[in-house]
């Protein structure tokens, strides 16, 4: 146990923490001026100008957003925030997940938790403790692991916890066996098909095949409010930015150099004398605690969450917005993620049988065709 | 004439009390017709019960009692024509008359002519046996001579005198029930068991009771195993082909499922040409199907290995998110020609029911045929592989891909060869499987994963590998069901996969053990 915990902290042996410089330092070379400009244009975009737009544009301007592209916009930043923490492991360490969709789930569960309970007794039984769904199979008291679920702080830390508790434990296994390439990916799907199935039994205690719905209010703020939906709306955005400056700080860094070089040639890097376990433990784990969080944001914007979300399907879907923005660039995936879903949002309203068609050439065209995404495109072209 | 015949003989088995009673009296004074008719055992007094049962009895508040058969009405008793009267009302039974009914009319079938009919009826009266119906089947014991009937009727025998006044009797069918196990022998034993006086027959009762108990257990020991195999033979012609093709391309057919699929459309296809055309030999549809699935599958995995694989070599990862489009493409391709609606699979004739193997237990004969397919296209690719030239050049390709190219190996087309093998054999696959469950375009999805265990577990391109883990795990899921319930013995199936693989990485993964990967 002390070799192991030993070996964590100075993740692989040989390589202590990148040294972090003070913050500030390198985060004005940390994008070329540019994108530092788009980057910083876009957030200001949608963390200021969007909020104005939407709540003191009245409905009749042409500029007013709607409420119904917030909702949108929301879930796609949140979509965006996984397809970066996907980009870190698939396209920075060369492990190709399918079940990322279990993480960000898992923080989404652990958030609706919290929500169910802040429904108080304005749920259709009107219980003041129990949620509707366990009144419903008759249960009289909450389950263990529900205990303290109305704690908003707890239940916050568990949106963290929950995620990377997970990915620590079966990334240590995995790693450890040196299972990699597809058997990896494989085993990933299969943890999460196992999270649905189980998810999906009423007796899990998470509200079965329906999930949580009908929330009413976080924190005391009625979710019902425009308000507070676009402040939700903006923390969306903040940890999207958050996330991508932390990402290409850790993949700028020495370690970041490492975990490129496992992804290129794992052997030869344990040959120089690196354990790669470590570096990928982190990284898996980091990547897992970020879907959690965008799942947290996810739920209140979407009103629902499901055991679906688990389904191996959905997070296949991550792995194609990361390939088709553009693999290892990180600023590619929240492209990836923002054209993908907003297609998918306008084919499956104008013609439904055609979105899976349209997912599946996808599919196929960007991995035979486009295996830099399309920000891989604009790179070949400006060289 | 029969009609005239019909009416003698009815006019003696019934009197006009009886018939007034059935059809007019209270609820138990009915109850009391019905048993009096069954224990009379006159097959003639059927049609009336029958009547009775499905609704085509009439009656008013007086006058003759009408039967109704085929839009013309007739006289209960004398069987004469009658004529349609405003006051008639059909007789209706609730549900308690209707079983007490329908073991009155297996009481009296059980003098029917036919040996069938009198073997279902012995079989029906055990359902919910009514001692008051002892005597027909005693009598019905005393007249029979077919062996099976026989053993049929004493167990039936047995089971309504279970409680009999004299203790002789119902030690002997304490016996006699101790011989035939099954639920409802346990269910009467353990119901006697709480009320017998005597200790000799209590004794008797509890040592059957065990008895019938322990052979129930092997029994559905016996049959959890063999729909475990069962299921394990189908998961393993899904298996096989994707051991086969990852083995030797080292890429993961996430559209393998969906070769099922279209070999289980293919089979309905072939079904429907036959129902269509040739509806004499539909009982044959299935042998027509076997190619017919194969060469659809094997057709689609070829343009798949054509267009997709084979372009993205040496980019396992990538392939993996490709075939997966394929696989989205696949189902709503069949969703847009088939509809999304699951089809209708029928057996053919030879393949429904089953042998009884055991006591209780019945081996349903389409599980028995698709264990026998599986195994008997095992041995084909088992010959494929290791007895013909195209199998030696799999295997070297296998083994080393550069030095089998060297010595002039064709590897492209032993790729596409194979490839379509595996898809073939995946067709074959969702062949079995519509034969046991639902065809619809999602078919492919509930088996990727399960099938990818199996590669997982069983190593890449060992047969014998993937039998032990296509068999073990079907049996593992079927086991643990009724244990734990379906989706929690999926749940510790998979959790037992993650946690074996981390005991045995290296035999089960890198066939190559710890060399560099590049």
């Amino acid at each position: 146990m002390a070799t192991m915990t030993r070996r964590l902290l100075s993740l692989g042996g040989n390589l202590s923490w990148p040294q972090w410089k003070l913050p500030g330092a390198g985060l004005r070379t940390l994008f070329p001026r540019w994108t530092w400009a788009i980057v910083l244009g876009g957030y200001a975009v949608l963390a200021l100008l969007v909020p104005v737009l939407n709540l003191a544009v009245p409905a009749s301007s042409a500029l007013h957003v709607s409420d119904y592209w917030v909702a949108l916009g929301g879930k796609i930043l949140c979509y965006a925030t996984v397809a970066l923490a996907m980009d870190l492991v698939w396209g920075y360490a060369g492990i190709l997940s399918l079940g990322h969709g279990l993480f960000f789930a898992l923080g989404g569960y652990a958030m609706g938790m919290y929500l169910m309970r802040a429904i108080g007794s304005d749920g259709v039984y009107g219980d003041p403790v129990l949620p509707d769904f366990m009144v419903f199979l008759d249960w009289k008291a909450l389950p263990w692991y529900w205990r303290g679920s109305n704690s908003f702080l707890q239940q916050a830390a568990m949106v963290i916890l929950a995620p990377s508790l997970l990915a620590f434990v079966f990334g240590w296994f995995a790693f450890r066996s040196r299972i990699r390439g597809v058997y990896f990916s494989i085993i990933t799907q299969a943890l999460t098909f196992a999270f649905m199935l189980l998810f999906f039994r009423n007796q899990t205690g998470f509200g079965g095949n329906n999930g949580f719905t009908d929330f009413k209010r976080i924190l005391g703020f009625p979710l019902a409010n425009p308000r507070t939906r676009i402040v939700l709306f903006a923390l969306s955005a903040t940890l999207l930015l958050l996330a991508l400056i932390g990402c290409r700080l850790l993949v700028r860094s020495k370690f970041g150099r490492v975990l490129t070089a496992i992804r290129d040639a794992e052997d030869r890097v344990r040959f120089c004398g690196y354990d790669p376990v470590g570096f990928k433990l982190f990284v898996w784990t980091l990547s897992a605690a970020i879907c959690g969080i965008a799942g947290a944001l996810y739920v209140p914007q979407v009103g629902i969450i499901n055991p679906s979300e688990m389904s191996p399907a959905n997070s296949v879907e991550i792995a194609i917005w990361v390939a088709v923005g553009g693999r290892g660039t990180l600023l590619g995936p929240i492209l990836g993620a923002a054209l993908i879903n907003g297609a998918k949002s306008w084919l499956t309203v104008a013609a439904p049988e055609l979105w899976l068609y349209a997912l599946g050439l996808l599919f196929i065209v960007v991995t035979r065709w486009l295996p830099d995404g399309v920000l891989g495109l604009f790179r070949r072209e400006g060289k | 004439m029969t009609a005239l015949l019909t009416a003698v003989v009815l006019a003696l088995a019934l009197d006009a009390s009886t018939l007034d009673k059935l059809a007019r009296g209270s609820q138990a004074e009915r109850a009391g017709a019905v048993s009096a008719l069954a224990a009379a055992g006159d097959a003639a007094a059927a049609p009336l019960l029958r009547a009775l049962v499905e609704g085509r009895l009439y009656a008013g508040p007086e006058g003759p009692v009408l039967i109704e058969e085929g839009g013309t009405l007739r006289d209960a008793l004398t069987g004469a024509p009658a004529a349609p009267r405003d006051d008639l009302e059909k007789v209706v039974i609730n549900n308690r008359m209707r079983r007490s009914l329908d073991r009155a009319l297996a009481a009296l079938a059980l003098f029917a002519a036919q040996p069938a009919e009198r073997l279902a009826a012995a079989r029906a009266l055990q359902q919910e046996p009514d001692p008051d119906l002892l005597p027909s089947v005693e009598a019905a014991l005393q007249r029979e001579k077919d062996k099976q009937i026989r053993e049929a009727l004493l167990t039936t025998q047995a089971m309504l005198a279970l409680s009999a006044p004299e203790p002789a009797r119902r030690l002997a069918a304490v016996e006699q029930l101790r011989r035939v196990p099954g639920s409802t022998s346990k269910r009467l034993l353990t119901q006697r068991l709480a009320v017998e006086q005597d200790p000799a027959i209590a004794a008797a009762l509890k040592g059957a009771v065990g008895s019938v108990e322990d052979s129930l257990q092997r029994a559905d020991m016996v049959g959890l195993l063999f729909s475990g195999l069962s299921l394990g033979s189908v998961l393993l012609l899904a298996a096989l082909g994707l051991s086969i093709t990852f083995g030797l391309m080292g890429v993961i057919n996430m559209a393998h499922g969906e070769l099922l699929m279209i070999g289980a459309y293919a089979t309905w296809l072939t079904q429907s040409l036959f129902r269509n055309w040739a509806p004499q030999h539909f009982g044959w549809y299935l042998v027509a199907a076997v190619p017919a699935s194969f060469l659809a599958a094997a057709a689609v995995g070829a343009l798949l290995e054509v267009t997709v694989v084979r372009k993205l070599y040496g980019r396992p990862l990538e392939t993996l998110l490709a075939t997966f489009g394929a696989s989205l493409l696949l189902m709503q391709a069949v969703r847009s020609a088939f509809g999304a609606q699951n089809v209708e699979v029928a057996n053919p004739e030879w393949m429904s029911g089953g042998i009884t193997v055991l006591a209780g237990l019945v081996l349903p004969w389409n599980r028995i045929v698709i264990l026998l397919f599986g195994s008997f296209v095992l041995l084909l690719v088992w010959v494929l592989l290791s007895r013909t030239r195209l199998g030696l050049l799999v295997r070297a390709v296998t083994q080393n891909r550069q030095r089998a190219a060297g010595l002039g190996v064709p590897t492209p087309r032993i790729d596409l060869l194979a490839f379509a093998l595996g898809s073939g054999i995946a067709g074959l696959g969702g062949c079995a499987l519509s034969q046991i469950g639902n065809v619809g375009p999602e078919l492919g999805q509930g088996f990727i994963v399960d099938s990818f265990m199996v590669v997982v577990l069983g190593g890449v391109g060992q047969l014998a590998g993937t039998i032990t883990a296509a068999a073990g795990l079907g049996i593992a899921n079927k086991l643990l069901e009724p244990v734990a319930g379906a989706v929690l013995a999926k749940i510790v199936v998979l959790v037992f996969i993650i946690l074996f693989i981390q005991r045995r990485p290296q035999g089960l993964f890198a066939l190559r053990g710890r060399a560099a990967d590049d």
